[in-house]
């Protein structure tokens, strides 16, 4: 069975590009735009890996990640989060969230492509 | 691939000059059928040929040998130096720019875009953190950022494309591209309406040192003893503002008045840059001379001469800038610059030799020192300030290794391994 990851992005060209990548390396990819519905997208599609944007539309990525992990069968689930603020506090208050991998913009595709390897790795050996 | 164009760069240069080939040929000694085999690249040409034929030209002699191309590999070689995580295969450049020299272009012109972006990050990160509005700005450019990094990263990489997919991702580049233009207006014209009288970001001490700047840091009126009044009420409007250009410039007229332009001038030139030779010589302390040479005439000293001003707390009082010597405004600057260090030792005398990192690396030769200012009743602790007179180091290949290195602030500062580090860079990987 294909491995599957879900996007939450509003930018759509972040979006294509990602997509274009992890479908290339064997990725089912699903992508959603919208923070205020996400975390049913994400309850609804039972993704393998989470990739998600702070700054959404209609909810923020870090409340989208708080609600996620409150579901007790979400809390493994491993969620790399993208944002344009790398400040120690934004990383921090992600953490405390309950984040797996945390990156700034604009990040390399290979930084992209490493962390969901990485995450995806961990998440199969536990 | 270069070497073989010389000849019809030569031609080309030649026309448009309005050279006949025999004019030319005759300037620099040879026949006009010799250049023209040359002109047809059927004779390898170099040395003093060369030197002489570009001089004819009024080129650099790498104009001829090199052209474009040279500038277009330049930019392909840094945007490969500066790919995070992604080796590029640097050996292929020149059959990369050959073969597709279209993509090449995109690849260097979303570089250049990048380079720029985060020159702008750098300019704004101070200014990030207390304005929410600039910060939705910068989310919005970093974003675009992100998406034509990845997108070109793509478009670059080596083997074909689908062309489906291809042509998909050139016009996302496209877009991206108008929206980074877009986004970048927005945001210049944001910051252009906080340049506005009264605006709340403004500080005083920018104001004064706006108003400086305009005048070119050299205020005849003072040297030659106008009351400082005068010249605040001319110059700026706000009361804060004038407010602090009257300490500003009261200490300017004072370091003018105990180190006056002819005398010093005539020191200068007998004993060089030597700010302790100057301070024994006008019998004044040393925060004076430095002060005093930041505010001179363009001229009097060889090279610029930058200056940074702050309190113990760390706040920037005054600064002057030259090319390359940056300092965040709001308290969060390198601690390594010695204009800190010298508020752990007041009153010893610093001279370092510093390398400001960033994308341009720049050296400076500085002096500091820290000293207390008066007090006005016994018992209580002297407030102490310090100064640093930043001078930028030319020739910096050929003189020793930098004792220090210093960023702009933790945020943007390339520097890992670095004991002062408050928080991660935003220029390094994800944790």
């Amino acid at each position: 069975m294909s491995r599957k990851v879900l996007l939450i992005e509003d930018e759509p060209n972040i979006t294509e590009a990602i997509r274009f990548l992890l479908t290339r390396e064997g990725w089912n990819v699903e992508t959603h735009a919208e923070g205020g519905n996400a975390v049913e997208a994400i309850l609804a599609a039972r993704p393998d890996l989470v990739i998600l944007d702070v700054m959404l539309p209609g909810k923020s990525g870090m409340d989208v990640l708080r609600e996620l992990r409150e579901h007790e069968e979400m809390q493994a689930l491993p969620v790399l989060m993208l944002t344009a603020r790398g400040q120690s506090r934004d990383r921090e208050m992600a953490e405390k969230a309950g984040v797996s991998r945390f990156m700034t913009k604009p990040f390399s595709n290979t930084e992209v492509l490493t962390a969901v390897r990485d995450l995806h790795a961990q998440a199969s050996r536990t | 691939m270069r070497d073989t164009l010389t000849g019809s760069r030569i031609r080309e240069r030649r026309l448009i000059s309005g050279l006949k080939q025999a004019q030319l040929a005759r300037q620099v000694g040879i026949s006009a059928s010799y250049l023209n085999l040359i002109e047809h690249n059927r004779r390898r040409i170099g040395g003093k040929l060369l030197v002489d034929i570009a001089s004819a030209l009024s080129v650099e002699p790498s104009v001829l040998t090199q052209g474009v191309e040279a500038t277009l590999i330049a930019a392909l070689r840094e945007a490969a130096a500066d790919a995070v995580g992604q080796e590029a295969e640097v050996d292929a450049l020149d059959e990369f720019a050959g073969r597709f020299p279209g993509w090449a272009g995109v690849l260097a012109q979303m570089h250049r875009r990048v380079v720029s972006l985060e020159r702008t990050v750098e300019t704004l990160s101070d200014r990030l953190t207390h304005d929410p509005h600039l910060a939705a700005s910068m989310h919005e450019v970093l974003s675009t950022a992100a998406a034509i990094r990845s997108t070109a990263a793509i478009l670059a990489e080596p083997g074909e494309l689908d062309a489906q997919w291809r042509d998909r991702f050139h016009r996302n580049l496209h877009q991206d591209a108008e929206r980074l233009a877009e986004s970048s207006k927005a945001l210049v014209a944001y910051l252009d309406e906080s340049e506005s009288p009264g605006d709340r970001r403004g500080l005083p001490a920018e104001e004064v040192e706006a108003f400086l700047e305009r005048r070119g840091y050299s205020l005849p009126e003072l040297e030659s003893g106008q009351d400082v009044s005068e010249v605040v009420h001319s110059g700026l409007t706000s009361p804060a503002s004038r407010a602090v250009a009257e300490q500003v410039l009261a200490q300017y007229a004072a370091d003018a008045r105990v180190m006056p332009l002819t005398e010093l001038r005539a020191a200068l030139d007998d004993c060089g840059l030597d700010p302790l030779h100057l301070a024994a010589r006008f019998s004044v302390d040393l925060p004076t001379v430095l002060r005093r040479l930041a505010f001179l005439p363009e001229g009097i000293l060889q090279r610029p001469a930058g200056l940074a001003v702050c309190d113990s707390s760390g706040s920037i009082l005054f600064f002057k800038p030259v090319p390359g010597f940056t300092m965040p405004r709001h308290g969060e600057a390198c601690p390594l610059w010695p204009v800190f260090s010298a508020l752990t030792r007041p009153l010893v005398p610093i001279r370092r030799r510093v390398t400001q990192l960033g994308r341009t690396a720049a050296e400076f030769e500085c002096f500091a020192i820290a000293w207390p200012q008066p007090v006005t009743e016994i018992g209580r602790e002297p407030v102490y300030r310090s100064v640093m007179l930043v001078l930028p180091i030319e020739d910096s290949k050929g003189a020793g290794a930098s004792e220090v290195e210093v960023g702009t602030s933790c945020r943007i500062c390339p520097k890992s391994r670095c004991d002062a580090r408050r928080e991660p860079s935003i220029l390094s990987e994800g944790f």
